[in-house]
């Protein structure tokens, strides 16, 4: 055989090889991207749970129950998140759940800022897709990338409150997230593996 | 039952309750000082307003066990406050009270807002004061009241 259809034929298997590994990584990355977006619809089943949304609003209030009520006492949200003087959120919420009281707690209780507003003014939840743009725009969240939003789920106070939410002043428990803090943060470590991929769509 | 070491008004005091007291009756059962008034017991109407470290805290539904080494001032020793001596002076001055229940709370939150706020505007006063409530709606001269003590204190350079 000459040499020259030797050369053709070992360039026709290397180019066939090079599809086949092209084809087969974006299979590949398809099939992350697919198991990232559904870790990202369990994370956001837990955003957008009472124990988290009723401070994630776009208004001048925050929220409180499960029906997500206006806040009690005309509360309004304030120039820093903490409401406004003489009626700061520190003046009924300590560092920790009163249960003897009702009153939840934990450090720094405050309202996320408007950039990190999972709802609409009407109270109505973003979509998946809206409220991933938002956790992952970095110009809104903080500047936080894939491992800081990570982080912010394993360790921030306000957070694990929500799995910790103490007891309503009638004595019953809150309600809790619909997963355990331990699945949140393995939905979001794979969400996070996977590029924090967000869904298409409004 | 536990025994606090409390600061209150400046002065130490010492009482022994169950830790899920709240505040608002260790001032007034186990103090005596009943300045302070209890009206709605779920943080809804600012009657029970005080200062814990600073803050206007709604004594009814804060456990003593939450207070720690914060100081406490009530109604019974805002006085000696500066601006606390104003807004007394401006709430007698514009003759704000009517039946007299909510204003502790009122004069509490006032105080805190004046503090912070030196000149407040009528929509830093509507924010601040929109969770006391007063079944008279003595509201008018409670915004003239801290008006007229912002004026005075901007005065006398307080």
């Amino acid at each position: 055989m000459p040499w020259s259809r030797v050369a053709l034929a070992v360039s026709v298997v290397a180019v066939a090889l090079g599809v086949a590994a092209f084809v087969n990584a974006r299979v590949v990355e398809r099939n992350e991207t697919a198991q990232g977006l559904a870790a990202w619809e369990q994370v956001y089943s837990v955003l957008t749970h009472p124990r988290c949304i009723n401070c994630h609003t776009a208004t001048n209030y925050p929220q409180q129950g499960d029906e997500r009520r206006r806040h009690v006492a005309n509360v309004v949200r304030g120039p820093e998140g903490k409401g406004v003087p003489g009626l700061n959120c520190a003046g009924c919420h300590q560092e920790t759940n009163a249960d003897s009281t009702g009153v939840p707690g934990g450090h720094n209780w405050h309202l996320a800022p408007l950039s990190m507003q999972w709802q609409d003014t009407n109270d109505r939840p973003l979509s998946s897709a809206a409220v991933c743009r938002a956790v992952t725009d970095r110009s809104r969240n903080n500047k936080l990338d894939g491992p800081a939003l990570l982080k912010h789920h394993e360790e921030e106070a306000l957070v694990i409150w929500a799995w910790n939410p103490g007891r309503k002043p009638d004595g019953s428990l809150r309600t809790l997230p619909p997963l355990t803090h331990e699945q949140f943060i393995a939905a979001t470590r794979r969400w996070v593996q996977a590029g924090t991929p967000c869904p298409s769509g409004k | 039952m536990a025994t606090y070491q409390l600061n209150v008004n400046g002065q130490r005091k010492e009482v022994t309750v169950d830790p899920s007291t709240p505040l608002l009756w260790v001032l007034r059962e186990e103090l005596k000082m009943t300045g302070t008034k209890f009206g709605c017991g779920i943080s809804a109407c600012g009657a029970c307003t005080v200062h814990v470290g600073g803050v206007a805290t709604r004594s009814c539904i804060v456990p003593i066990s939450h207070v720690g080494e914060r100081p406490i001032i009530t109604i019974e020793g805002i006085g000696q406050d500066a601006v606390g001596r104003a807004v007394q002076d401006a709430w007698v001055d514009t003759d704000v009270v009517q039946c007299g229940y909510c204003q502790s709370g009122q004069i509490m939150t006032a105080v805190a807002l004046l503090k912070h706020t030196p000149k407040p505007s009528d929509q830093n006063i509507d924010e601040s004061m929109g969770g006391n409530i007063c079944r008279c709606a003595t509201y008018v001269r409670i915004r003239e009241a801290i008006k007229n003590a912002a004026a005075e204190l901007t005065k006398g350079g307080a």
